[in-house]
């Protein structure tokens, strides 16, 4: 391992750590807003950093695309999810949005790390088209990993309203409403990037190659498109984000399971 | 300069007294404007429904002329101003403003109002640098308190409660449907609260037509009666109702029937009469939020005390404005001794340049007016700050006294 990457592997822990603070603040932000959500808040944009120090700390020692494992994937992955909820995240009204995306981040790293996606793995170097193609699965994974944060979050609040719980005013929340609209703009941007993912891995396809992790994936297009249509007819709110979440399990469980089994 | 600040308040003044001695913005600024030339300073004028205090800066403190003025206001009840009346000076003046900003000093604390207030004030009023730097800080100060802390996020009254809820639901409420069934005070007041959070009330609904009508003409809404309701169930986003009628207004079913032409929008419905108006079991319909008086005073009390614990939080972060204030203050006296001491540094420099001007080429002046000035420069950046530094502290004017005196800046001035 060169330089860049053994400096890479030393970041993990520090990212860790700060994306483990962050999911532990969250819950603290629950208590009370105030300085528990904004240490939250820096340990993301830090952790962040980190994570982006690491990325490229990978990126400038490998001669080819270094996510192409599971695990590397899953490292690119988080990046990119608490990337997008920073982007919400940073504002007061967001912030609890990171109790339901931090803890799942910081295991999935963890995860990573232990499968050895944070280390340089010569063995995996690939081409251009396999690193877009990687690139716009994981993106449009990401963005409906932050949908299911925002149902998941969605379905939280809607309980504590109707229970008319009396401190329902006390935690800031992002609005019902906001966050309906949200997961469902989260979702048609990722059908896009999907979309465009399978388009580009098409490109060096070849006869043999299709297995149980493709089919997932077919099967994840078309059920998040039938959310969309659903949505567009009425399933909204609670529906909608049980909806969300079930589609997430498939992204979660079903298609980690397929891509190791093939 | 100093800062005196004379007033009275809901704290300790009836509203019979803080009538008397209530301007309107236009009588503030009238007021403001004779003050400062009075007293050949600064004079701003803040006056709200519980509270009217001058803030007057001039060389020497201002007290007398506060009362007087304030005196004056008050007429025939001059004599219970005495008791209500308050008066601080400096530090502690800044202090109370920066209270007053932030929403601590009023009588629902964290309350928004009052910044809009004093920003009034400080337009209106005849500031110059002092005041301008101290309402500056103070607006300042109540927004970080706003934004740092959640004092203003609670609501205090059923009302404002429930438009809270509204926002919950909603976010921004701009655009959204409010339809409103009774045309009583109750009603007028939650509309008024939606309204003022950019909610747009489409719909009086009233069992009599007329009652309803003028509401509806008030608000910009239409007037229906009350069983023409169910279209208007199908577009609204928030219902608000404070009817009289002794019987259910709307019913379970007639919400569900609704329901199935909103395509899953939310549906807020707030229920402020008692007996209530509307079915309970609403609540159990998909995308219904049923609350009712009970609920939202229930929020109230938790928001309320909720607030108690946020003003100690912004009690800290006014205390920390104040004192940065505190710094800038001290800072003015040491001011023109550090300008002495720099411009005798400079005066001395300059001569020195002077005598060697002769003997020296274009290309070897610059340079060592380059050079002399960096030495000026930094043989006086430590002083300087050192000086700013003891004049936050209760010796600064000593600090001052040894400076002027080891320099010889008081024959210097007198020299010039």
């Amino acid at each position: 391992m060169r330089d860049g990457g053994l400096m890479a592997e030393f970041l993990v822990v520090p990212v860790l750590l700060a994306y483990g603070e962050a999911a532990v603040a969250y819950a603290g932000e629950l208590r009370g807003p105030g300085l528990a959500g904004r240490l939250a808040t820096w340990g993301v944009r830090l952790g962040w950093l980190a994570q982006t120090a690491l990325l490229a700390g990978q990126a400038a020692s490998a001669e080819g695309f270094p996510w192409g494992t599971w695990a590397g994937s899953l490292n690119l992955f988080v990046w990119l999810v608490v990337g997008a909820y920073l982007i919400w995240g940073c504002t007061p009204r967001y912030r609890l949005l990171g109790l339901a995306v931090m803890p799942i981040a910081a295991a999935l790293l963890a995860l990573a790390w232990a499968g050895g996606g944070t280390a340089l793995d010569e063995s995996e170097r690939s081409g251009a088209v396999l690193a877009i193609h990687v690139a716009l699965m994981l993106a449009a994974f990401a963005g409906l990993t932050l949908a299911a944060g925002m149902a998941a979050l969605y379905i939280w609040q809607e309980r504590r309203l109707k229970r008319h719980e009396r401190a329902v005013l006390r935690v800031r929340v992002p609005p019902l409403d906001a966050l309906d609209r949200l997961a469902a703009r989260s979702v048609l941007g990722s059908i896009v990037l999907l979309t465009l993912g399978i388009g580009v891995g098409a490109a060096r396809f070849q006869r043999g190659d299709f297995d149980a992790a493709m089919a997932v994936t077919f099967v994840i297009l078309a059920y998040y498109t039938v959310f969309l249509v659903l949505r567009h007819e009425g399933w909204r709110g609670r529906r909608g984000a049980l909806l969300s979440l079930a589609g997430f399990a498939l992204v979660a469980i079903v298609l980690p399971l397929t891509h190791f089994a093939s | 300069m100093k800062l005196t600040l004379a007033g009275v308040s809901h704290h300790r003044a009836p509203i019979e007294l803080r009538e008397r001695v209530a301007l309107d913005l236009e009588a503030c600024r009238t007021l403001a404007e004779r003050l400062a030339q009075q007293l050949d300073g600064e004079a701003v004028v803040l006056s709200t429904c519980n509270r009217t205090e001058l803030y007057l800066v001039r060389e020497e403190h201002a007290d007398d002329e506060a009362v007087a003025a304030l005196a004056q206001l008050a007429g025939e009840r001059a004599d219970d101003l005495a008791a209500a009346l308050y008066r601080l000076r400096d530090e502690a003046a800044a202090l109370h403003l920066f209270r007053v900003a932030a929403g601590l000093d009023s009588l629902v604390p964290g309350e928004g109002e009052i910044l809009g207030q004093v920003r009034a004030a400080f337009e209106a009023g005849a500031a110059g640098p002092f005041l301008d730097r101290l309402f500056r800080q103070a607006l300042h100060t109540g927004k970080r308190v706003r934004m740092e802390t959640a004092i203003g996020e609670s609501p205090a009254s059923v009302p404002s409660a429930a438009a809270a809820l509204a926002q919950q639901v909603f976010g921004d409420l701009t655009g959204h449907r409010v339809l409103l069934l009774g045309a009583g005070k109750i009603s007028e007041s939650a509309a008024r609260n939606l309204r003022s959070r950019g909610a747009e009330i489409a719909v009086v609904a009233n069992r009599t037509l007329a009652h309803g009508e003028d509401l509806a003409r008030k608000l910009g809404a239409q007037a229906l009666a009350l069983d023409g309701v169910a279209t208007e169930l199908e577009r609204a986003d928030v219902v608000v109702s404070a009817t009289s009628a002794s019987e259910v207004v709307l019913s379970r079913e007639s919400v569900a029937a609704a329901l199935r032409a909103r395509k899953g929008r939310p549906l807020l419905l707030l229920d402020l009469a008692v007996p209530r108006d509307l079915d309970p079991a609403i609540n159990d319909l998909d995308g219904c939020f049923l609350y009712d008086v009970d609920d939202l005073e229930a929020v109230v009390t938790e928001t309320l005390s909720g607030r108690r614990g946020e003003a100690a939080r912004a009690e800290q972060l006014v205390a920390g404005e104040a004192d940065r204030f505190r710094e800038w203050q001290a800072s003015l006296d040491i001011v023109p001794t550090i300008a002495s001491l720099r411009a005798l540094a400079e005066e001395i420099r300059d001569r020195e340049l002077l005598k060697a001007g002769g003997r020296l080429s274009e290309r070897e002046r610059k340079h060592i007016e380059s050079v002399t000035s960096q030495i000026v420069a930094k043989l006086l950046h430590l002083p300087t700050i050192r000086l700013k530094e003891a004049a936050a502290a209760a010796d600064g004017v000593v600090y001052a006294d040894v400076v002027k005196h080891l320099f010889g800046l008081e024959e210097e001035e007198r020299r010039r």
